[in-house]
């Protein structure tokens, strides 16, 4: 078979096996949900006035970063760090299965699910809270989620390279991120964080990404909505993540 | 098949394995059998591919694995020592999803019959027992249709009904002309199983060749003992037989080189003369008696799994 034939392979059962997973279902999917009705209800359709938008128009764009690095950095190192621990890796290391279609198929699973929660989070702030998006700067959203999704997958596979153990995956990655959400401006806007903190923020890719978004989102942006910048400091990320991956790796568990 | 010469592997200080040589013919089971700690796991790992190793030449399937092709992973079986399957897939799944990896896989219904699965095909695979697992992790190693399939300790942890299917799979594999590396710690399992067997201690060979006659164990003196009946002295029993006795109170016992003709003047003796040898028992020396003087009572030296 074909690498490309043996990627369409992996990813058909990646698919299967996403779908069936209750916890990757409800983190996943369900919980950015959630999150975007409690946000949206405590608070309300009130305006801030710092990004001159309505809170929704804030939260859509947050839940979306949210949810794509759910479906990308948290789900992989998760997966694959129990896969290494159950010997499953190690298992189809030893197949002809080359490296790059396995991993083609677990980000192919990512990207796709990604893809999803844009749309339904999307779909949910039109429908519901009337957050609409602009024509003119879905080419931008696009970007953004190609650039969010490959970086924060290399994230992923760096984290799952530096996690010791199946039971310390879900602690480790909710460690790393929770405290990234809250500072970054995800889960409370960024006009109730002190500027210090946001500067800390900026360190870490959590808050560029969301930038990206909001700004495909805001109404008051003229034009394309390109933030190259932050996208930028997103791919360098990926990049490092990347380097951290290909140097830490492991097929065989650790215990 | 497999050819090894002067295998070397060291984990810092510590030498797992000290000079291996070993041969492996096409449609041989053969097993590897040592304590935990003797070197086996780390010896199959560096065949598997797995591995590198210190020092040594080593061939599989014509190939050095240590620089493993795709080529010839789909020529090889695996069966890890430790592998949790896929939860979320049926059995029918899991081994169509392996059958994708392959260029000329095996039928995949056949595979799971082969392995006596058949009534479990939309099972989860979290649904099966550990020994049916272990048979759905043999169909997993045959959907390739390889040559040669490494078996790594495939019954440790198993209850003794589980043992016995999981052997009776392992032996099927010789009709359909597989060569099969196995490891393992139970000597029941080489007898049962191989064609021949290497003992392994302390990351060197002991001992090598066909389970019965390992160890010498085909010239050992047989073991005959008996208690004598009422009536009959030990000092009355035929001169060859008096020769080799070791007499305790009623109870006799020698150990006969040879012992048809020992047997034959005993028993011609006690019709004769109307003396019974009770509880008479002729025994040879077992696979097992062999392998715990080998290693010492089954205790592993230094070395690592």
């Amino acid at each position: 078979m074909s690498g490309v034939r043996l990627l369409a392979h992996q990813f058909r059962y990646d698919q299967k096996v996403f779908r069936r997973n209750p916890a990757s279902v409800f983190f996943t999917v369900m919980l950015p949900l959630i999150f975007l009705f409690i946000f949206a209800t405590i608070f309300g359709n009130e305006d801030i006035e710092e990004r001159g938008v309505k809170t929704t128009t804030y939260y859509v764009p947050a839940i979306i970063s949210l949810a794509v690095i759910s479906a990308t950095t948290q789900s992989l190192a998760i997966n694959l760090t129990e896969d290494r621990e159950r010997g499953l890796l190690k298992r189809i290391r030893g197949t002809p299965l080359p490296a790059p279609a396995f991993i083609g198929g677990r980000v192919g699973n990512s990207l796709v699910v990604s893809i999803l929660m844009v749309v339904l989070v999307a779909a949910i702030g039109w429908l519901v809270y009337d957050v609409s998006v602009p024509d003119r700067t879905v080419p931008a959203i696009l970007l953004t989620l190609a650039v969010g999704a490959f970086s924060f997958s290399c994230l992923g596979f760096a984290l799952a390279a530096l996690i010791p153990s199946e039971d310390a995956a879900p602690a480790v990655s909710n460690a790393v991120v929770l405290p990234l959400y809250f500072i970054s401006g995800v889960f409370i806007p960024d006009s109730e964080i002190p500027s210090g903190v946001l500067q800390v923020a900026d360190l870490f890719p959590i808050r560029h990404f969301f930038e990206a978004f909001f700004t495909a989102w805001d109404p008051n942006t003229t034009g394309a909505g390109l933030e190259l910048g932050h996208l930028a400091i997103v791919l360098a990320w990926g990049l490092a993540g990347l380097a951290v991956a290909l140097r830490a790796f492991r097929w065989e568990p650790r215990r | 098949m497999i050819s090894v010469r002067g295998l070397r592997k060291s984990y810092g200080a510590l030498e797992a394995v000290r000079g291996i040589d070993l041969e492996v013919a096409r449609g041989e089971v053969f097993a590897f059998l040592g304590p935990n700690g003797a070197g086996k796991t780390t010896t199959v790992e560096i065949l598997e591919g797995y591995r590198p190793r210190n020092g040594g030449e080593v061939s599989v399937l014509g190939i050095d694995p240590a620089s493993p092709t795709r080529a010839w992973r789909s020529r090889i079986g695996l069966v890890l020592q430790e592998c949790r399957l896929t939860p979320e897939l049926t059995v029918q799944e899991a081994v169509a999803q392996y059958a994708g990896y392959y260029r000329h896989p095996r039928a995949v219904d056949e595979t799971i019959r082969l392995v006596g699965l058949e009534g479990k095909t939309d099972a989860r695979t979290s649904k099966l027992s550990g020994g049916q697992q272990r048979r759905l992790d043999v169909a997993l190693a045959l959907i390739g249709d390889p040559d040669l399939l490494f078996l790594d300790e495939p019954t440790t942890g198993f209850d003794p009904s589980a043992r016995r299917q999981t052997w009776e799979v392992i032996g099927s594999l010789r009709e359909l002309d597989k060569t099969v590396f196995l490891t393992t710690h139970y000597m029941d399992e080489a007898q049962v199983l191989a064609d021949r067997v290497a003992i392994l201690r302390a990351g060197e060979i002991v001992a090598e060749g066909p389970p019965d006659s390992l160890g010498d164990r085909g010239e050992r003196a047989t073991e005959i003992s008996f208690r004598l009946g009422s009536g009959a002295e030990a000092s009355e029993l035929p001169d060859r037989v008096r020769a080799l006795a070791r007499v305790d109170g009623g109870q006799v016992s020698l150990a006969a080189p040879d012992p048809v003709p020992v047997l034959r003047e005993l028993t011609g003796w006690s019709l004769q003369r109307g003396v019974a040898l009770e509880g008479l028992e002729v025994r040879r020396p077992s696979l097992e008696d062999v392998y715990l003087e080998l290693t010492d009572g089954g205790e592993a030296g230094e070395g690592s799994g």
